[in-house]
């Protein structure tokens, strides 16, 4: 009897059945490269990993810590430089979908990895932007993983590190963003995707067993709730076990280099 | 053209106080002996160049070498923060630090321009975002065929680009496979070029993938079996990713971390004695 499935397990599993076979995802480290090998390993075997390391087709044995482990360089279809990923993948249209994470998500699917406070004078001051700016603008949609809290969902983000619908409506057209943006927004306790008009990030469905109501306490900006709320499917059995053989490979992995 | 040359002595004769350094290597190749080297010789007041400052620039802002920063990401990557880094950001210690700050697209279109000789690079950055207006060096030109307003990144051309990679041959031309990140880009802009090799042989064989720098846009090249550490060179050793978990508690605490690069850098003598000192622990 395996334990019930933890909050990052079913945010990493809602996330991974949202990849289809045969897709060309651009991923970023940590919940979304995890969800993203999840999805290789279940019903998406095709699924193309790209890397900004410029690794494309990875297919490693377990997950990387960085996102230029050698595992995913000598498991890949092919290496190229970084420009080249950028410049000749990335930009030119080749991606299906990006696969992002952040410190701050907004209404409008907007992203801060930047900073807390100015950016001159941060209280906290987070890694950057990376490859992210240009993977949610060139990517043919986003998909973003994070965890449901005020802090990371809030009110106004305190730096535009990468767009999503920026003010809602038709902005992110009006900017010249090509992607279709974020279309979805995976979070512990579920789904939130953009009104079709507002593009106002809307709670469309929950996991199983939570209660819709404390979703807008814990969300930064008066969340609208759809009706009817949809009830995601379970975490199965199967898709668990994957997923937790995935982590204890990648414990012993990284285990293995230690002094 | 190349030169064979110790480390201790291609960094004091290369890079100076003051000069516009580039350490290049995207998680792979990063040459981390050569960072090292520059603690041990005091080398101040660097501007340094890199699309992912990890370990290697958290030693060396912590230690105060560095006053500008140009780079796209600065973590530890599926870490976390680096705390040298954000101490610096967020308290000045030891020093203030002037961040130049890119994304990994914007930086690499620098990149290119560099190696190209051209005065800037350009690509389809994102609209609606708050950092380039931050940045001098990111504007725009309209396309003179179709009108349309492409983003202008102003070249990167330091004084000094440093990598690691695998081979050279004894005239100095080096090969480098598996993850190439912007190292072609960032020798091709330097005017000054010094390479750190995993090892010296008299024939360069050809592997799938990998890539000739040859020996004429050379400086400097030093034979430091394992100088990439905790980074790895594919094909002779993998990434210690234990060593960057251990990283964030060394560089959380600013004695722990000062004793850690007496003890450790300025209390070695070469990438040999560091990689003793460690595994000793």
């Amino acid at each position: 009897m395996s334990a019930a499935a933890t909050r990052d397990e079913r945010l990493t599993i809602a996330a991974a059945r949202a990849l289809r076979d045969g897709q060309w995802c651009f991923v970023g480290i940590g919940l979304p490269s995890a969800a993203a090998n999840l999805a290789r390993r279940l019903h998406a075997p095709n699924l193309v990993l790209v890397y900004e390391s410029g690794t494309i087709g990875s297919k490693p044995e377990y997950l990387p810590l960085s996102i230029g482990d050698g595992e995913l360089a000598e498991t890949a279809d092919v290496v190229v430089s970084v420009p080249e990923i950028f410049a000749y993948w990335l930009q030119a249209g080749r991606i299906d979908v990006g696969f992002l994470g952040a410190a701050q998500v907004d209404r409008f699917g907007n992203l801060n990895s930047t900073v807390i406070g100015p950016w001159k004078t941060p209280t906290v001051r987070l890694p950057g932007a990376g490859g992210a700016p240009e993977i949610a603008a060139h990517a043919g949609e986003v998909i973003v993983l994070a965890r449901h809290d005020p802090r990371t969902l809030v009110g106004r983000l305190d730096f535009t590190t990468t767009a999503g619908f920026l003010d809602g409506g038709d902005a992110r057209e009006r900017a010249g963003l090509r992607g279709r943006g974020p279309t979805r927004v995976f979070t512990d306790l579920g789904l939130l995707e953009p009104d079709p008009v507002t593009r106002e990030l809307t709670l469309t469905a929950v996991q199983p067993g939570v209660d819709a109501a404390e979703i807008p306490g814990r969300t930064g900006w008066p969340l609208r709730i759809a009706s009817p709320l949809r009830v995601m499917e379970p975490a199965t059995s199967h898709e668990l076990a994957v997923l937790r053989e995935l982590k204890a490979r990648t414990a012993r992995a990284h285990g293995r280099t230690e002094r | 053209m190349a030169e064979i040359l110790p480390l201790d002595a291609a960094i004091a004769r290369h890079i100076h106080d003051g000069d516009v350094v580039a350490m290049e290597g995207f998680t792979h190749l990063i040459p981390h002996a050569a960072g090292h080297e520059l603690i041990r010789q005091a080398v101040r007041n660097l501007t340094l160049l890199r699309l992912t400052p990890d370990l290697i620039a958290d030693q060396l802002i912590g230690v105060g070498a560095v006053s500008r920063l140009v780079f796209s990401w600065g973590g530890n990557p599926g870490i976390g923060s680096l705390h040298r880094f954000r101490d610096a950001v967020e308290h000045g210690w030891p020093r203030p630090i002037e961040l130049v700050e890119h994304t990994h697209a914007t930086m690499t279109a620098a990149w290119v321009a560099g190696a190209s000789n051209l005065p800037f690079g350009t690509l389809r950055a994102s609209p609606g975002t708050d950092l380039p207006p931050l940045n001098p060096a990111i504007g725009s030109v309209e396309c003179p065929f179709t009108g349309e307003r492409i983003t202008a990144v102003a070249a990167h051309r330091p004084d000094v680009a440093v990598i690691h990679a695998q081979r050279a041959d004894r005239l100095g031309n080096i090969q480098l496979w598996g993850i190439l990140g912007v190292q072609k880009e960032a020798v091709l802009a330097a005017s000054r070029v010094i390479v750190t090799v995993e090892e010296i042989v008299s024939r360069l064989d050809r592997r799938p993938g990998d890539i000739l720098l040859p020996a004429a846009v050379i400086d400097a090249v030093c034979e430091v079996p394992g100088g990439a550490h905790p980074s790895f060179a594919q094909g002779y050793s993998t990434r210690d990713n234990a060593f960057y978990a251990k990283w964030d508690g060394i560089a959380r605490d600013r004695q722990r971390f000062a004793d850690w690069i007496d003890r450790h850098v300025r209390g070695t003598r070469d990438m040999r004695e560091f990689l003793e000192g460690i595994r000793a622990q």
